[in-house]
């Protein structure tokens, strides 16, 4: 039994047992026993190893992408410590989560702490909200330069990028197609972030291609087509991406539109 | 004369080296379509004849066999049996992969290793390197169709491909986490057992069930080791047994290259789901019945490269290992060491009564 449960259990008993016991005596005991369990079921303790407090802690690092992914940064999920969820009413389901997340290219790890709030079965479905503490070791990894380099040589790019399957079906990546690679992981990010459920857990399978667009706005400009993941229903869906980017303004999504489903592949 | 003699002379060392170039050709941290690995299984047999056979025990909807290799030291008891099967989902390379290191161990070490020879001595390996043959194949086919899952059988309705061979045996089929539409990935097929991948499993291991001890299906991607069952209703009756092994499997794993693997049920780690093959052989008694998940955690996922074929075999055979050794054990070691002690017993306590 961990620190969290105990505290919960004698909570649970102080309560039980509390200042109510002396006076009006049965009443007094009933309501203060429902009070107390109802304090109990309101966050209720998961196994950090177990799918529910994975699934949640699967959309902390796709919500850090959106925020701070670039061709050179590419935030993952390393460890969930603990977790509790908590239904908020009718609206949804409310995740405290404490666990370690990876910065992927450099591996650098940090803790931290998250709340991932996902909205209840409404009439239109809703992207989770995600809070994370602030993470400081993570956000210090150094890639300025790498990514003012990458930004200069496509800004004027002649013929313009334009690739296909990356990685390849072996797994291989031309060096000079991964920076595009983790620049569609995290175009892709915003996708599955607004996807997610806590009946989804998502990862980016293969970009079909990516061709790149006029330069705009000194935004490198870019239509793709990814290929997303979902461990839990095992398919494979196919979103078109037209998005941006920049050292200065990072990712933006201008628009994404899922694919129908691709009968042969 | 002697140029001539010469020149034959070098032909023929050519051929011989060649001939034992390509003997040892067989790479085992690249992947390979279908045709080299029937090859190499075919090598395997002809290099190792006092311990290797191929068993043909099925055919797939597109005519193909399906094989496995029989390993073992020729005995003339009755043998115990471990299973081991790959490739049953097309898109996860690296179980068929496994396989063909998994083999490649066995006959590098059974020689020099005192274990290793007592396990072959003991028990034959039904090792398939790939199970959903039709599937594997067609993820070879072009960059389009590398992410195929299921089998290559047509579905009930036009449009329609494939059924998940891992919801379609006779373990609570179609209960949970499958789907009826055949379109969909984890479509459990027209009724349980209607696949003639799922028949050649279930009659090959099912008429031999008693001399099963253990029973290991390959996967990817999630690095996890799940026990039974895949129905959250279901507890196997040797759950806590099924963890404490796990957990040491993973234990051997984390100490290879210092990978995380999660042990668990199905429906605890990852999801609900009925119909696995790993169900179906608890249920037939084979009480070591575990699902590898292997490399790695989503970043390459299906397509994990070739340069972690290496690392991700030596880890995911140490805990195949741990698992088999102690299936084995418990079988073998077990009942000496008790013969012993109740030896050593009566013999004191018939002392004990002279005295």
């Amino acid at each position: 039994m961990g620190p969290k449960s105990v505290v919960v259990l004698a909570a649970f008993l102080t309560a039980a047992i509390g200042p109510r016991a002396g006076s009006e005596v049965n009443e007094g005991r009933a309501s203060a026993l429902e009070d107390a369990a109802e304090r109990a079921m309101a966050a209720r303790q998961l196994n950090p190893h177990h799918y529910e407090a994975r699934r949640a802690a699967q959309v902390v690092p796709l919500y850090l992408n959106t925020r701070h992914g670039s061709p050179f940064r590419l935030f993952g999920l390393q460890t969930v410590h603990a977790a509790t969820v908590e239904d908020v009413g009718d609206s949804g389901r409310r995740y405290q989560l404490e666990m370690s997340v990876q910065e992927i290219i450099t591996e650098t790890t940090e803790k931290c702490s998250a709340e991932v709030f996902f909205p209840g079965e409404g009439k239109q479905p809703s992207p989770p909200q995600v809070k994370v503490s602030p993470l400081t070791e993570l956000l210090r990894v150094d890639a300025k330069a790498e990514e003012e380099a990458l930004y200069q040589r496509y800004r004027t790019k002649d013929p313009p990028l334009s690739a296909q399957y990356l990685p390849d079906s072996h797994g291989r990546l031309d060096p000079d197609m991964k920076p595009f690679w983790h620049l569609c992981i995290v175009a892709s990010s915003f996708v599955m972030l607004s996807e997610s459920t806590e009946g989804t857990l998502y990862n980016m399978a293969q970009v079909a291609s990516i061709t790149q667009l006029p330069t705009e706005n000194e935004q490198l400009k870019f239509d793709g087509l990814v290929l997303l993941h979902d461990m839990v229903s095992q398919e494979i869906p196919r979103w078109k991406l037209l998005f941006t980017w920049s050292p200065a303004g990072g990712v933006t999504v201008l628009q994404m539109e899922q694919q129908p489903r691709c009968p042969h592949c | 004369m002697l140029q001539f003699g010469g020149f034959s002379f070098a032909v023929l060392l050519f051929t011989v080296t060649a001939a034992t170039v390509e003997r040892v050709q067989h790479d085992y941290y690249k992947y390979h379509p279908m045709e080299e690995i029937s090859t190499w299984m075919t090598q395997m047999a002809k290099d190792h004849p006092d311990l290797v056979t191929i068993v043909d025990y099925g055919r797939t909807y597109e005519k193909r066999t399906i094989k496995l290799l029989k390993i073992g030291l020729n005995t003339e008891a009755k043998k115990k049996a471990v299973w081991v099967e790959c490739g049953i989902h097309a898109r996860e390379w690296i179980s068929p992969a496994f396989c063909q290191y998994f083999v490649k161990q066995i006959l590098q070490t059974y020689k020099t290793d005192a274990k290793m020879e007592k396990m072959v001595r003991n028990m034959d390996f039904y090792v398939t390197p790939v199970l959903n043959v039709d599937g594997y194949v067609y993820t070879w086919n072009d960059s389009t169709t590398r992410l195929w899952r299921k089998n290559r059988t047509p579905g009930p309705s036009s449009g329609c491909y494939g059924t998940d061979l891992n919801r379609n045996f006779d373990s609570n089929w179609g209960t949970v986490g499958v789907s009826f539409d055949c379109k969909k990935e984890i479509y459990c097929g027209t009724h349980v057992m209607s696949e003639l991948e799922t028949q050649a499993v279930t009659y090959f291991v099912g008429t031999r069930k008693d001399d099963f001890l253990c029973f290991l299906t390959i996967h990817s991607f999630s690095q996890m080791i799940l026990l039974p069952f895949g129905h959250p209703n279901y507890t196997a009756s040797n759950y806590n047994e099924l963890m404490k092994v796990g957990l040491g499997a993973a234990e051997a794993i984390w100490k290879v290259h210092g990978q995380n693997y999660t042990v668990g049920t199905s429906p605890d780690v990852l999801y609900p789901f009925s119909g696995s093959s790993q169900d179906w052989a608890h249920m037939q008694g084979i009480h070591f019945s575990y699902t590898f998940e292997l490399r790695d955690k989503g970043t390459f996922g299906f397509q994990l490269p070739e340069d972690q074929i290496q690392p991700a075999c030596e880890e995911a055979y140490s805990g195949a290992l741990h698992i088999i050794t102690y299936a084995h054990d418990q079988t073998f070691s077990g009942a000496v060491v008790t013969a012993a002690a109740t030896l050593w017993t009566l013999l004191l306590a018939a002392g004990v009564t002279l005295m």
